[in-house]
């Protein structure tokens, strides 16, 4: 059994409870790194150590970001921090609690009943590049499509108003 | 690279980052925080799917992650500048704010 | 068509007077009331005079009595539904049409002085020459569809007559009370009309006495159910028990109206009916049995109710009910011959006392109350003399009157024939009693005694004429019993199987008995009246004279059993509770779209707990069921 496993788990598992119970949405953000962090020593040891990489600099180091350049542009300020407080009540966690412990709960149970291999095969990067360009070729293109689309659909509806006033003759 | 830790153990922990991440989307009422609880959602589901593929030593589970990761860039991207435009209408993040559609 | 060159004559009959109506209804004398009585009167007149002209070329110049049958064409064609126009002469219809024709013009000559004054002159010869055309297409009709429709016919001027003067309510009340009453006889008439077709597959009344003894042996039950219906169509229309309710308040039309209406004519259409479907009756002994017991029932009832009234129409009205009652004995026990002779006789007297009645009453300022009126028999000669002689025919005052040899052939009927009994004839013999002394009292209450009041004089030749003609006629109709009961025997039965009897012995049974009611009469009215009004003021009596005056409770009773249940369903039912299934459905749906509605909060996360809860059942199910 895997020591590290088991640390980057517990690490992973307890910052991302500790993402969603935060009040500070900066420091909400600082522990989702964190969380992803610890699950990319996860990959690691399942032998994935190019998502593992990928993890590292797509996810914590790109979309994280995006998350702190738009939480400074919100410049949310402390009233927020209250405002949360306010909300986050302790009576509202009973139902979503109630789900997702029965979800858990299935999933859990679909899972450790499942007869399989016992130990998980490393697939070499090498492998998953040349699957990428072979087999899944056209789902690369797409996925630079989904890019392209995010790029115009974000650049539009983030346009602030004063544009279009100052375009008019 | 050898692989140290059974793909079922994994499998668990994703259910699990999962499960917690659809207890912040239920629970939060500040958007930004919905959108932090939906990428949590995403990267479990990835890291499912990076344990399923080394159950069986195929490149595709990491294949697969590499496409979720695409899409929930783009995802970001959107929501985030979907949550600005809001943010300058209706002057909060409210979630319940936005409930005009009800009835 | 059949029957020798005047049967072309036989359609004008009935189609004058139509065409008089049409032409009164379109317009026709609208300014000119001498026009309006042309019309209305003429028509009738040049239908009477082909009735006797026929009558006679019937009579003598067509020695093998053939009838004469004649087919205007097609009405309708539905596969084997193929009634016609058609016309039927035998010695039945044409008693019947000379009595229409006849009596229906003295009517209408007395009318146009009666209701000259009326604004409602040219409305009222309309509809009188449409209940004449009807009256003819029913009793010459030679199929059931046809005769229907006359019936109809009468029933809708029945109707618009009686409700004459609308603008009282009361008047249409009384209208529609005769309307709705006589049409559930008219609805079991027509199930009954049905029922016939279903079997035989043919509404032609010839063929159906033909046919219907050689399909169903006697006593069948179809037979049975198809007389039955006639029968309660019968007892509608004549206003026998028990659907004579309508008869006492019909008397709120215009006294020509209940002379020709409701004494010659339209009460004895019931009488037409069963004594011309003879051969379908004698296949149901019991339901011939039984029109012998409603009519003497209903002529001892009708009797008592018109020993007590105040009103002097309603003593006519009752009177009336009274004798078609002798008429359904004669027809029960067989004696189809008698019922119409008596038919004949009635109508000459009986219309007599309605058109004297009203000179009487228009001559007090339409006063009805008998006991208002008193000593008028100087003032108004010829109504007195005219309703003395119809009062003696109607008390069958014996030898010199028509009634007398009427309805002393019934009671002999009753008598001899197997079908008859003792009990019918007492019940007739008790009836005559009840008759003398009922119109005696009448004649004693209003003619004699005191002055009550000062008459104006109503008079004119059209007036006093067709009085004494039809007092003629009350008188002389009887001689002519012989040839005219060995005529009518070419169309109808004679009572078979009849054993014979002393007529002798029980004719002066009955006339002693008649004439015992008419000095009875004169003792209780004539020399007693104050004893006789104080007697009747004491409990006993009292409690009998309001039974009787209110027709022995029959309007209270429907009115319980009937009348107040279907107005409580109509209240309860007024938001229509079929309509509440509909609604119900329609409701539950909203109701559904209600409670769904409250899902659309609005809210995200609320949204997301569905999803999240889909989700969960969907791995519930997947795992589950792998």
């Amino acid at each position: 059994m895997d020591i590290v496993f088991f640390l980057a788990a517990a690490i992973a598992l307890g910052a991302t409870v500790m993402v969603i119970t935060r009040l500070n949405a900066v420091h909400a953000l600082l522990y989702l790194i964190v969380s992803l962090l610890a699950l990319a020593v996860v990959f690691f040891t399942l032998g994935a150590p190019l998502v593992a990489a990928l993890e590292v600099i797509i996810y914590a180091g790109a979309i994280m970001v995006l998350f702190v350049f738009a939480l400074m542009i919100l410049n949310l300020g402390k009233h927020t921090v209250a405002q949360e407080r306010a909300w986050l009540t302790p009576r509202i966690w009973t139902g979503p609690a109630l789900l997702a412990a029965v979800l858990l709960g299935e999933l859990g149970w679909a899972v450790l009943t499942y007869r399989g291999r016992a130990m998980a095969g490393a697939v070499d990067p090498t492998l998953v590049g040349a699957s990428l360009y072979s087999t899944y070729l056209l789902g690369v293109e797409l996925a630079s499509l989904i890019l392209l689309a995010a790029l115009v659909g974000a650049y539009h509806l983030a346009r602030r108003e004063e544009v279009a006033e100052e375009e008019r003759p | 690279m050898t692989a140290t830790v059974s793909p079922v153990l994994v499998l668990a922990l994703a259910a699990a980052i999962f499960a917690v991440g659809l207890v912040g989307v239920l629970v939060r009422r500040n958007l930004f925080f919905v959108l932090m609880s939906l990428e949590i959602m995403l990267n479990a589901a990835g890291v499912a799917f990076v344990a399923a593929g080394a159950m069986r030593s195929q490149p595709d589970g990491q294949v697969m992650f590499l496409f979720i990761v695409t899409m929930a860039a783009a995802e970001v991207a959107l929501g985030l500048a979907l949550v600005l435009q809001l943010y300058r209408q209706l002057h909060t993040l409210d979630s319940d704010a936005a409930g005009e559609m009800k009835g | 068509m059949k029957g020798g060159p005047w049967a072309g004559l036989l359609m004008f009959i009935p189609a004058l007077p139509l065409l008089g109506f049409l032409l009164l209804a379109l317009g026709v004398g609208r300014r000119s009331r001498w026009l309006v009585t042309a019309v209305g009167v003429g028509s009738v007149a040049l239908s009477a005079l082909l009735a006797t002209e026929l009558g006679l070329l019937f009579g003598y110049l067509n020695p093998a009595r053939a009838n004469v049958d004649v087919d205007w064409g097609s009405w309708l064609s539905v596969g084997d539904f193929r009634p016609t126009f058609g016309l039927y002469l035998d010695a039945l219809s044409l008693a019947m049409v000379l009595v229409i024709t006849v009596i229906g013009l003295l009517i209408l000559v007395y009318s146009s002085r009666y209701m000259a004054e009326d604004p409602g002159y040219r409305r009222f010869f309309a509809y009188m020459n449409l209940f004449v055309g009807s009256m003819l297409v029913l009793v010459l009709a030679d199929n059931l569809l046809a005769l229907y429709l006359g019936w109809e016919g009468v029933g809708l001027c029945s109707y618009l007559l009686i409700g004459f003067w609308y603008q009282d309510p009361a008047n249409s009340r009384a209208a529609i009370k005769a309307f709705l009453v006589t049409r559930v006889g008219d609805a079991a008439l027509a199930v009954g009309i049905a029922l016939l077709f279903t079997q035989f597959h043919t509404l032609q009344i010839s063929e159906l006495l033909r046919r219907a003894p050689e399909v169903w042996p006697v006593g069948a039950p179809l037979a049975v159910a198809a007389a039955a219906l006639l029968l309660a169509g019968a007892v509608a229309k004549s206003a026998q028990l028990p659907l004579q309710t309508w008869l006492p308040d019909a008397m709120a039309g215009p006294t020509p109206v209940s002379a020709l209406i409701h004494a010659a004519t339209m009460v004895t259409a019931g009488v037409y009916l069963i004594a011309r479907m003879h051969a379908l009756f004698l296949l149901a002994p019991t339901v011939l049995a039984l029109v012998a017991v409603i009519g003497a029932v209903t002529l001892l009832l009708a009797g008592c109710a018109a020993l007590v009234q105040r009103d002097l129409k309603r003593v006519l009205a009752y009177s009336t009910m009274s004798q078609v009652g002798y008429m359904f004995v004669a027809l029960g026990v067989g004696a189809w011959g008698a019922a119409i002779f008596h038919l004949v006789t009635h109508a000459c007297f009986k219309s007599l006392l309605f058109l004297a009645a009203g000179v009487v009453i228009a001559s007090l300022g339409e006063e009805r109350d008998l006991f208002r009126m008193g000593g008028l028999r100087r003032s108004l000669p010829v109504a007195f003399g005219t309703f003395v002689v119809g009062g003696l025919s109607l008390a069958a005052f014996p030898l010199i009157t028509a009634g007398y040899f009427s309805k002393d052939l019934i009671l002999y009927s009753a008598w001899t024939s197997p079908q008859g009994s003792v009990w019918l004839w007492g019940a007739g013999v008790v009836g005559a009693l009840l008759t003398s002394l009922y119109i005696f009292r009448v004649i004693f209450l209003v003619f004699f005694g005191a002055q009550k009041r000062q008459p104006e004089r109503v008079g004119g030749l059209a007036l006093e004429v067709p009085l004494l003609i039809l007092a003629a006629l009350a008188v002389a109709a009887g001689w002519a019993k012989g040839p005219l009961t060995a005529w009518l025997a070419t169309a109808l039965p004679p009572v078979a199987g009849a054993t014979p009897a002393s007529e002798m012995g029980l004719s002066a049974i009955a006339t002693v008995v008649s004439l015992a009611g008419m000095a009875l009469a004169a003792l209780l009215y004539f020399r007693l009246p104050a004893r006789v009004a104080l007697w009747a003021q004491s409990s006993g009596p009292e409690v009998v004279r309001r039974l009787w005056r209110a027709g022995w409770g029959f309007d209270w009773l429907y009115d319980r059993v009937f009348v107040r249940p279907v107005v409580w369903l109509a209240r309860v039912n007024r938001g229509d509770v079929f309509d509440d299934g509909f609604r119900a459905a329609a409701e539950a749906v909203e109701l559904a779209s209600r409670i769904l509605r409250r899902t659309q909060t609005g809210r995200l996360r609320w949204y997301a707990a569905g999803v999240a809860l889909g989700a969960i059942l969907l791995v519930a199910l997947m795992v589950v069921r792998p």
